[in-house]
This record gives C-alpha cells, structure tokens and sequence, in this order.
C-alpha cells in the first residue's frame, strides 16, 4: 500500500537522522573535547580566518607528539572577547590572532599565561609589544593599505594615489571607498593609520577632506572590495579601495591559472597601518606543555613559511622565506602608520564615535 | 454467572459524581440497555468498563476477574463510539482488521474475517473504499464490524444509532438484534432514546444522575415506572402526587379508584401517581363525566393523537390518546374520566415538578 | 495527578528543558553578566542606556524601518497572496515554493546577490541609472525580498480556504465587487494580515544580515548593536539593557500576534482551497497575475539569477569552472569546499531531529493540555527568532562551562543553536494538525488492543507524517541557512555553507569569489528541492504558515 511505504520512508528519515547524530557523536568521541583531560591533545582558540597546511599540523604532532585540535568562532573581536569572558576557565589552551587593537583588552583581562617562545629573538623588536612578560607572542604582521586598480590608471593616465595625502588630492576625487570603523576591522586599522599619521588634533581635519573629495563608506570589507573595488572584477567602479598589502598576490593566486607579470592591483604604500597579530597560552589551559609547544612551533620556521599563502601575511620570523608569489606581486611597504596598544585602548571608542559623526552621518 | 458485573463502580470528574456506587450485572449472551438522559452517566459506565476513565471505587469484574490495573488494551473487549470514530487514513478493511492485526492475527485470516464480517453487516465487497465515501449507515456498519472483528467477549455500544435518521435506525434496531442473537453476543449498550432501548434490550437499566435507578425487562420498565423520573423520561406526562387509602387516590383531577391487582400491595400514604394517556377517557361535555376540560394542543402522532386537555377547576394538565377520528379540536370542551386499569401507583417518593426540566 | 497528566508533564518537561538549558540559562547568564557586579544587580545601567541619545536613534531606525519594510513587503506581497491563493496557473507549485527560497537563504549569500540588483553597477543601475545601495530603499527591498513568502503563505493559506460563496452572496444581496470585497472577504483577512504584519514586523525589527551587507554606516538595528556592544566593544552592560529591550519588544508583539490569531480562529467557514482557484477572468485577473508574476521576476527572481549567472562567469565566458574548483582543496580550505556541502548536511539533520524530537513534544504537549501552563508556552519558543544570535552565542560560553554541561567546545553545540530557530517553526506546523486528531481515535484504537505507543503509531503517525515532514523540511531549510549562530559558537568542525560562502567572500581573488557563488547556488538549490518537496506534501489544511 502507497501510505505505508511513505510511513516507512518517513521512519527511514528519523533513522537516518539518528545515525547521522550517532555518526557525528562518534567523531567527537575520537576527538575528544576541547578542554576536557589534556593528555596528548593540544586545543589551538581562533577566528574564523586561520589556515594553516595540513602538513604543518602533521608535522607538528610528529616532533612533539601532541595533536592539534582548531575551535574556530567569529573574527578576532570575537575570540578575544570570549577568551576575556572564559578567563581562568578557557576553551582551549593556545589562543591564536589577537591583534594590536585588541591587545590591550585581552592583557588587562589576564587571560594569558607568561611563555617565552624558542627563536623570540629572531623577531624584530618592533614587534615584540610585550617583551617584559611574554604574555603574548607575535606571529605574523598583516599591513592595511590603500588597494588601487591599475587598469583604472593606465586608462586615465594617472599616477596612482601613494600617501595619504594623495587621497586627499582632487586628482582622486570620488575614487575611493572606505569601511566602516565601527563595524569592519579594516576600516578601523584605516582610521587608526589617519591617527597616527596626523595625530589627535589633526584626524578628524584629514577626513573633512576626505569627505570633500567624495570617499565612500561601506559597511564591511567584502561589500567594499568585491562589489564596490573596480580591480576586483566584479562590476565595481571604484579604483581605490581599504585592503590589504597582501590584496594583490591573493588576487593573483585566486585569479585563475594565469600568472601575469604584474598583480592588476597595487597597494599605496605611504597609506599602511601595521597589525600585528599575537599568540598566547591561555591562563588556566588543560595543556599547559602542549601550548608552550604549540606557540614555539607558530614562530618556527615551518609554521611561519606556511602562512604566507595560507593566511596571506607576513611572518613576524625575520628569517621565514617568503613564496614567490609574494616577491613577485607584493609592494614592500615603505612607511607604516604604528599606534601604542595601550593608546588604542584607552581612545578607540572615542575616535569611531567621532569618526562616524564625521564620516557617516 | 454474569459475565460482567458492576459492584458499586464510582467516577468523579471534579467534584461531579459521574458515576455513584453503580452495581449491574450483564449475563452471558444478553443484550442489556442502558437508559437515560444525556449526563445521567451512561456513556462514562461504558469508558469505565473499557478502561478509559478511572475508577475512584468499587469494582468492574468480567467473567470474576477484577479488572482494576487492566489497560484498555488489553481487556479485549469490544466498543462502538458513538460518532464510530473510524480511523480516516484507513478503508473500510483497514478498519475492520485493526483490531485482528493488534493480536497478530496472520494476514490471509484477516483477510477472510474481513469479508464475512463484510458479508455480516450488509456491505460485501467494500474492503477497499475510503471511510469518507461511507453514508452514516454505512459508516456505523463498519464501525460495528470493527468492534466486532476481534471476537470480543463483551461487546459495548455508545448511541449507537445517535445520528442516524429515524426510518435507517428502526430498520437497523431490529438488523442489530437478530444479529447479536444469531452471533451470541453478550452487549451492554447505552442510548437515550428509549424506542431503541426496548427494541434492542433483553433488559433495561435507567440511569440517572450516575445512579441506577431501574432495571428490568422493556415490559416491566413501561409498565411499571420505578418513580415519576423513570415515568416521566419515558414521556408521560400524568404523573402526579395524590394521597391513597381505602382502595381510592385523591388526586388534583378528583379521586380515582385505584385497582387491586399488581398495586394492592401499595399502603396509604402521600403516593406518585401515573395516569397513562390511555387511561385518560374523553366525552362530549354533557355526559355526566366526573372531570370537565378544555382542549388545548393535539399533536398528531401517526395512529393516534395526544390531545391535552386543561381541567376546568385546576390542577395540571392531563395528557389524552385518542383514535384519529374522535380527537376534539382545540378549545373544545369535553368531559374526562379516568379508567383505574391505566392508573398506576408508583414506588418510591412521592415527586413534584422540579425534575420535569431535567428530562429535555 | 492521572497518569496522562504526568504523561503529558513529561512531554511538556522535554522542551521546557531544553530551552531552559540551552536558551533561557546562557541568554540569562549574559544579561546577568552585563548587569550584575559583585552580586548585586546594577539597574542604574537601564535608564542610562536607555536615555542615551545614541540608543534612541538606533531604536527609532529599528522601529521606523521595521514598520517602512513590513508596509512595503505587505503591498508587494498582498497580491500575490491573492493571486497564489485564488488563480490557477501553470507552474503555480513551483512559484510558490520559490517564493519561499529567499525566506531560509542565508543573508551572506543573498545580500551579495541583491547588492548586484541593487547596487551600483547593478541591473537596475545599467538599465535605468537606478541606485540604491546607499539608501534605505536597498533595506527595504532586501526585508521585502526576505518575507514575500511571510505574507503569500500567511494571508494565502487563508484566502484559498475562503468560500468565495460568501462573496458571491454579498453581490447577489446588491453590494458591488469592491464592496463585497470590502465588506465580506477583506474583514475575514484583515486577522491573518494583521498576523502576517507581526511576523514580518518581528522578522525586521531583528534584522541583522540585511542591515550588516546593506546597511550604510549609521544605520544599525537594535540586533546590530548588540552584535557590536557584544562582539566587538565587549560592553555587556550596554548590551545587556539592548538585549532586554529588544526581548521586550518581541515579547510585546509575539503577544499582540497572539491576540490578533486567537480571536478570528474558527469563526470562518473554511472550505477545501482545491476547489476555490480558478483560471484568471477578465482583464482585472490577467493584470493582477501579471502583476504579481512581474514583482517575483524583479524581487525574488533577479538577484537570485544575479547569483546563478555570476557562479558561471569564469574569465574565459561562462562555464562551470568555478563548480568543478569546489572539488578541490586549496589554500583557503583545509579540505574541498565540497566537503561544507556534506557538513551542512549532517549539521541540518542533527539540527532538525533535535527540533524534530523538542518541537514534537512540545507541540504533543501543547494540544493535549490546552490548561493555563502551556498558554503562552507557544510564543516561548519563539522567543529564540528574536533573540540575538551573538547574546546567545556568547550566553553558551559562559552558561555552558562547567561539566557535565561543558559544551563549549562540542559540536554539538551548533545542531543544538540551529534547532533553537527550527523549534518554532515545527510547533507551529505540529500543533494545528496534533490538535485535529480526535483523542478518541486514539481511544478507539486502544479499546482495540492497541497500547498508547502503538496507538500513537498507527492513529497519530499515519495523520499527521505529511506533516511531521513538512515541519523537518522546515527545521532543515531554516538550519541550513542558520549562520548568526553558527558563527558565534567555536566549533571543531569543518565550515558548513553559509560559513565557507562567508570565508570565500572575505577574501581576494576572483576564483574565490566565483566559488562562494557557486556554493550559495548550491545552497539555495538544496532549500529550493527541499521546499519544493514540501509543497508537494503540504496537507490541504493551512500547514505551513508562519
């Protein structure tokens, strides 16, 4: 009878949903849970942008015997925040990817534990932020640029904008467009370049001009780079864009097959603010060797030649090579825009305020 | 020995007494009716003895065997809903083989119990036809299939020609009686409607307010009304109080010889008093009967007519048979005599009006 | 205490614990957070927040926008309602399942397609110069886009079980077409408008997709800053006080919405909707189905073919290049973004036999002891449709961290978010079909000698399976496209769709951006087949509103 046969394929489904619930209970039980029994598993705390090649891991567990397990959430705002939230009790024992910004929040929570990590002296000292206690260690450096399209310039015969204040020069008017500071961290890392290149009383003029010569705010960064940013492809037409120094060799190696022998985007390199981002173990781990282990291995050679083309930033090991994608199609910046953790902290939320009565409203 | 038996069975809903102490006895192979007005408690006497609604004391017993703790399921006995409540998703043969599937009865078996039970109740060869095409007697032939199938020791009925139209149910009272003769069924049904009862019933138990408050034979229950409730529900409407002595009852229509015979063992004393409406003789105005009265309503009921007349020096209204062609018309006088055969002396308290709305 | 009444205690108990738990317990530690120091509850934070004039602004533009898009969406949907539920034409079927496409689409992948529409260089850009992203219309569209399908299906399922006898007597009685509208047919809607209006309200009023990829700076919903006083300022006193006025104003309109579907319900003579459509007549019928075949073509169609022509355009023509590159691992994954197709996968059938197994009881719960306990119990469940994902997320990690709950770290976590927003959805298909099953069938079918499991299996099951599938249809759809959540919990587990859409539209490259496009195709053809299958079992009966 046809109504039985669909009972039958409608308990079919419930069984089918029960297998794929035991399914999945059985490879939690392989892998064992976050902060539970420590043993021979370490738990690396991160957002939602951390690649790394398998190999690496594999390589990793080999040498020390300890099994990496990744818990990703939300973007580094939001792993900070719930390691700051979780302290003494964290999810894991390493937390990688918070950054300059977000620096300062996270040491006055206390949710790091001191580790000095093997080969820490072959990281510039520029980038040691917080070489008294070693409560964090420096990873990678990431730089936020202005992106421009070169097609765009060639056409019109333009010399690409370099500094900042270029952008604000009437040659560039209504060309570029920028993130929210509020609610995107490229947009913020932006504003914080404005800063520090202009200092507190002089910012806030920097942007009136800004303004004037027509810049455009977005909310995030695929909004503003993948529909609005002309080098991008996608029908956008502005020319100037809040990205990354990074930008043009992942839009060679996502690009297609072709290598071409030049990136089609460029990055204005006088208008970089550097992040730096930091690993730590966390206060209160489950398995305080295996994070120790683990954060020397992020500064190792292997890890920091891996993240390159992984993650698409540079590594903070002054001697990590870099891929050729890298030499060939990134601009070396030639002047970055650097803010005091502690100085970010203490005025971010006062900038984006008046920023956004500035820009936005 | 009865196969079920009620020692004094009580259901509370609340506050509310459904059932009060109830006690009957239902024997092998006999049809037995259980009468009264919709809330007298009959329908819940029958989800107790299936095991729906809890017992909050006394004792069920089929063929001696306490039932308390016994799940419905699994009293094996067999109940029509009143509604039939068929189960939509399912045909006819779906239906009538859901209980012989329950006891993993093997499905050629089934198949062959279907058709005759088909065959049994008047629809051979409507195994494979959705419940919704079913007319209302179809539908209660199938649902009396359905609790039949099982072979159930004690087959229950709820109303179980409610909603049928009047030609269909008379047809199918009689239908019902010779097959549950035929088959050996011992039932136990509930109606309100007391054609049916009679009709169906070996015996009769009337209910009221969750208390038997008569059991008979359908003669001995018209005949003889255990009180003016009983009287009443089977619509007379002559029921009164009078005060009976010497062979005689005073009554508001004057006094009345009362009859030996099955009443002589009645003593004197304040009484409840049923004169039958065909007991009730109408004359012309002017020959000397001891009653004068007006007409005041006839309702024509097939081979007679009721006339009700209002008696000249008071008192209630007195309900009257008469062959179709003397009924008087209305606001005819006439003279009204009382005939002591149909006057019965009634046991038990003597009642004034106050049940009257009760019986609606 | 009878044993049903324990019986149904129990079923009532399996809801009422695990929203208990995994709802009211981690949103509850949250707010306690934000509100509490040193034990003591720190109220002056209410009026300090509340009268900041920052907070007034976000709360008129959540209100003013929320009302704009619930009056735009009912009149660009209010047709359609019309003329899915009383015309007959071909492909009708499928419209109305792929009406309700955008409905469980995740924000991520639509609010890239519908900036395409929208935007500058979109369609409506190089057709007619029209553009507008950097107003508030582009938001306005987007919750008309969302929500069509709130209203068709809403005021649609009621409108097709109208008789239309009722109209015709008003005309035979002398009122004209547009009177016997107004006086017979437009009283009987105005409940499920009224409703549809709520739900629609409550849908925008929470918005936080749409307002994210479409909003312009300065124009942020409650749910968006909560989201950024949560995620990004950790300022859990602010966000507290946010999140306990936007539960109060969901709690206020779930509580209108009850009012206004409670009174009319039942006094309407419904008839089978079958028999109530009818091919279109005369000029005004031909212009309404037009109408309404034009606004799903422009609103509902568009972006989405926006989306599908982008995840084949490839550098050399179009192609399904970028299709066959999901099967490959890269750099930005770990594993072939295929593999998000088989993790959505397994993720949505957790979810949705969770909130298959919570929403059943609870509707089971609902229908057999309709006493004062369980009145209200229903707009509860809803109470996870409007509470933000970054409150409860966040709630989980603080709530869930000491065993044997700890759960932090536990996939687990994901299904059990993803069944907090399909629990509504299956009580709300569940408990108007549990309701119509008449107990004594089950009765009857015990005095059979069936036990109460098996009477539940061979009344109940056989009645309300079409059902049970169209709610699981939902809770999966609706789970599959859950993203808030998903993104706000740390998980172990490899990306799921949404996620992997997300992860390749952040980065550069065009071949990325090509791959998230085919990835949300593929996303929005799993919801359009499961939908599809959906209408094709939807019982006769209004299953399936909101």
């Amino acid at each position: 009878m046809q109504r039985s046969s669909i009972q039958r394929a409608t308990a079919g489904l419930l069984v089918l949903g029960l297998a794929a619930l035991t399914a999945c209970g059985s490879d939690d039980g392989e892998n064992g849970s976050g902060g539970g029994d420590g043993g021979d598993e370490v738990v690396l705390v991160t957002h939602e942008s951390f690649l790394v090649s398998e190999d690496v891991l594999e390589a990793f567990t080999e040498e020390t015997g300890y099994r990496v397990s990744v818990l990703r959430a939300g973007d580094a705002g939001v792993v900070v925040n719930q390691a700051v939230l979780s302290a003494g009790n964290p999810q894991g024992d390493v937390l990688f990817g918070v950054d300059n910004t977000l620096l300062s929040r996270a040491l006055d929570a206390g949710i790091f534990a001191p580790h000095e990590a093997a080969g820490l002296d072959q990281v510039p000292a520029e980038l040691r932020l917080d070489d008294a206690e070693h409560r964090v260690t420096p990873i990678d450096t990431g730089d936020i640029c202005v992106n421009y399209d070169r097609a765009y310039f060639d056409e019109h015969d333009l010399a690409p904008p370099r500094t900042l204040e270029d952008l604000a020069d009437p040659a560039y008017a209504d060309l570029l467009v920028v993130q929210n500071a509020a609610t995107s961290s490229p947009g913020l890392g932006f504003l914080l370049a404005t800063v520090s290149a202009f200092g507190e009383d002089g910012w806030a003029g920097y942007w009136e001009s800004l303004r004037e010569n027509g810049v455009e705010v977005v909310d995030g960064w695929e909004q503003a780079y993948n529909e609005r940013f002309s080098g991008a492809g996608q029908g956008g037409d502005k020319p100037l864009v809040v990205s990354y120094a990074t930008s043009p060799p992942a839009g060679v190696v996502y690009g297609g097959d072709e290598r071409p022998d030049e990136a089609p985007t460029g990055v204005a390199t006088g208008t970089c603010f550097r992040q730096i981002e930091f690993a730590g173990l966390l206060d209160g781990a489950a398995n305080p060797e295996g994070g120790r282990a683990l954060l020397d291995f992020l500064l190792g050679r292997e890890f920091q030649e891996d993240m390159p083309l992984s993650m698409f930033v540079y590594p903070a090991h002054q001697d990590a090579e870099l891929p050729e994608e890298f030499t060939r199609y990134a601009e070396p910046v030639e002047e970055v825009h650097e803010l005091a953790p502690e100085e970010i902290a203490e005025h971010r939320d006062r900038w984006i305020d008046e920023w956004t009565d500035l820009v936005v409203r | 020995m009865s196969l079920l038996e009620l020692d004094g069975v009580s259901v509370r809903y609340g506050d509310r007494r459904a059932l009060d102490g109830v006690r009957l006895a239902v024997a092998e192979r006999e049809i037995v009716c259980v009468l009264g007005p919709s809330g007298s408690g009959k329908s819940t006497l029958l989800r107790a003895v299936a095991g729906l609604t809890p017992v909050a004391g006394g004792a069920v017993r089929l063929a001696g065997r306490d039932l308390r703790g016994v799940p419905a399921h699994r009293r094996g006995l067999g109940l029509m809903f009143q509604d039939h409540q068929l189960f939509p998703q399912r045909d006819v043969a779906g239906n009538i083989a859901f209980g012989l599937r329950m006891r993993r009865e093997p499905g050629e078996r089934v198949a062959g119990r279907v058709a005759e039970l088909l065959e049994l109740v008047g629809l051979p060869g409507a195994e494979r036809r959705a419940v919704a095409t079913l007319s209302g007697g179809e539908r209660q032939r199938v649902a009396l299939a359905r609790a039949l199938a099982p072979d159930p020791r004690l087959l229950m009925l709820d109303e179980p020609l409610g909603q049928l139209d009047r030609d269909l149910r008379e047809r199918l009272v009689v239908e019902l009686r010779q097959l549950f003769g035929r088959l050996g069924s011992t039932v136990l049904a509930v109606t309100h409607d007391q054609g049916e009862a009679f009709a169906l019933a070996d015996r009769v138990v009337v209910m009221r307010a969750g208390r038997v408050v008569q059991v008979g034979t359908p003669v001995e229950v018209w005949q003889r009304p255990a009180n003016a409730f009983v009287a009443r529900f089977l619509g007379f409407r002559n029921v009164v109080t009078a005060t009976v002595g010497g062979g005689e009852a005073r009554t508001p229509w004057g006094a009345v010889r009362v009859s030996t015979g099955p009443t002589a063992d009645v003593g004197p004393g304040e009484r409840t008093l049923l004169v039958r409406p065909s007991g009730v003789r109408l004359s012309p105005a002017d020959e000397g009967a001891p009653l004068t009265g007006t007409v005041a309503a006839r309702t024509f009921r097939g081979d007679h007519v009721l006339v009700l007349v209002q008696p000249a020096g008071g008192g209630p209204e007195l309900e009257a048979s008469c062959a179709l062609r003397e009924a008087p018309g209305v606001g005819a006088t006439v003279g009204v005599s009382l005939d002591p055969g149909e006057v019965v002396v009634l046991d038990g308290e003597p009642t004034g009006d106050q049940h009257r709305d009760q019986l609606s | 205490m009878t044993r049903r009444a324990l019986a149904g205690g129990a079923l009532l108990a399996v809801p009422l614990l695990f929203f208990a738990v995994f709802f009211g317990y981690p949103v509850a530690a949250i707010v306690g957070r934000g509100l509490r120091a040193d034990g003591v509850w720190q109220l002056g934070r209410l009026p300090e927040v509340l009268g900041d004039p920052g907070t007034l602004r976000v709360l008129w533009f959540t209100c003013w926008q929320a009302a704009a898009s619930t009056a735009l969406t009912l009149a660009l949907a209010l047709p359609g309602a019309y003329v899915f539920a009383r015309l007959r034409f071909p492909g009708r079927r499928v419209l109305h399942a792929a009406v309700t496409v955008p409905f469980v689409l995740p924000t991520v992948v639509t609010g890239a397609a519908f900036l395409a529409l929208v935007g500058r260089g979109g369609v409506l850009d190089d057709a007619f110069g029209l553009r507008l992203d950097d107003g508030v219309w582009a938001i306005l569209l987007a919750h008309a886009f969302f929500n069509y399908a709130v209203v068709v299906r809403t005021v649609g399922g009621l409108w097709a079980q109208l008789d239309p006898r009722q109209e015709e007597a008003a005309r035979v009685l002398g009122a004209g077409r547009l009177a016997a509208f107004r006086r017979v047919t437009l009283p009987a809607l105005t409940p499920s408008v009224a409703a549809a209006a709520l739900m629609v309200f409550l849908f925008t009023f929470t918005s936080f997709g749409v307002i994210q990829i479409l909003g312009s700076p300065g124009r942020a919903t409650l749910e968006v800053e909560i989201y950024r006083q949560t995620a990004q300022l950790l300022d859990l006193p602010t966000a507290a006080v946010l999140t306990l006025l936007q539960l109060a104003a969901v709690v206020a309109l779930l509580a209108a919405h009850r009012l206004v579907t409670r009174r009319h319900v039942g006094a309407l003579p419904l008839v089978d909707p079958a028999g109530t459509a009818h091919r279109p007549r005369g000029w005004a019928q031909w212009t309404a189905l037009g109408g309404v075949l034009a606004t799903v073509a422009l609103l509902l169609a568009l972006p989405l073919g926006v989306l599908v022509e982008r995840s084949l355009a490839g550098p050399d023509g179009y192609g399904l290049e970028h299709y066959r590159a999901l099967a490959h691992a890269d750099g930005t994954f770990l594993v072939a973004p295929a593999e998000a197709i088989g993790n959505s996968l397994r993720f949505a059938a957790a979810a949705t036999l969770i909130a298959l197994v919570v929403g059943g009881c609870a509707a089971v719960a609902l229908t057999r002891r309709a006493g004062r306990l369980t009145r209200g119990f229903d707009a509860l469940l809803m109470l996870p449709l409007g509470t933000s994902a970054v409150t409860v997320g966040f709630g989980f990690l603080i709530a869930l961290d000491e065993p044997p709950l700890d759960l932090r770290s536990s996939w687990v976590l994901v299904p059990l978010a993803q069944a907090l927003v399909g629990v509504p959805f299956v009580v709300r298909v569940l408990v108007p079909v549990l309701g119509a099953v008449d107990d004594r069938l089950r009765q009857a079918a015990a005095v059979l000698g069936a036990s109460p499991w098996r009477a539940w299996r061979e009344v109940d099951l056989p009645l309300v399976w079409r059902s049970l599938l169209v709610a699981a249809g939902f809770a999966f759809a609706v789970s599959l496209g859950e993203f808030g959540a998903t993104v706000f919990i740390a998980r172990p587990d490899e990306p799921t769709l949404p996620v992997a859409v997300a992860r390749l539209l952040g980065r550069a490259g065009a071949l990325n951006y090509g791959q998230a496009m085919a990835l949300s195709v593929i996303l929005m053809l799993v919801c359009a087949v499961t939908l599809l299958l959906l209408e094709r079992l939807t019982p006769s009966r209004s299953a399936g509103t909101f």
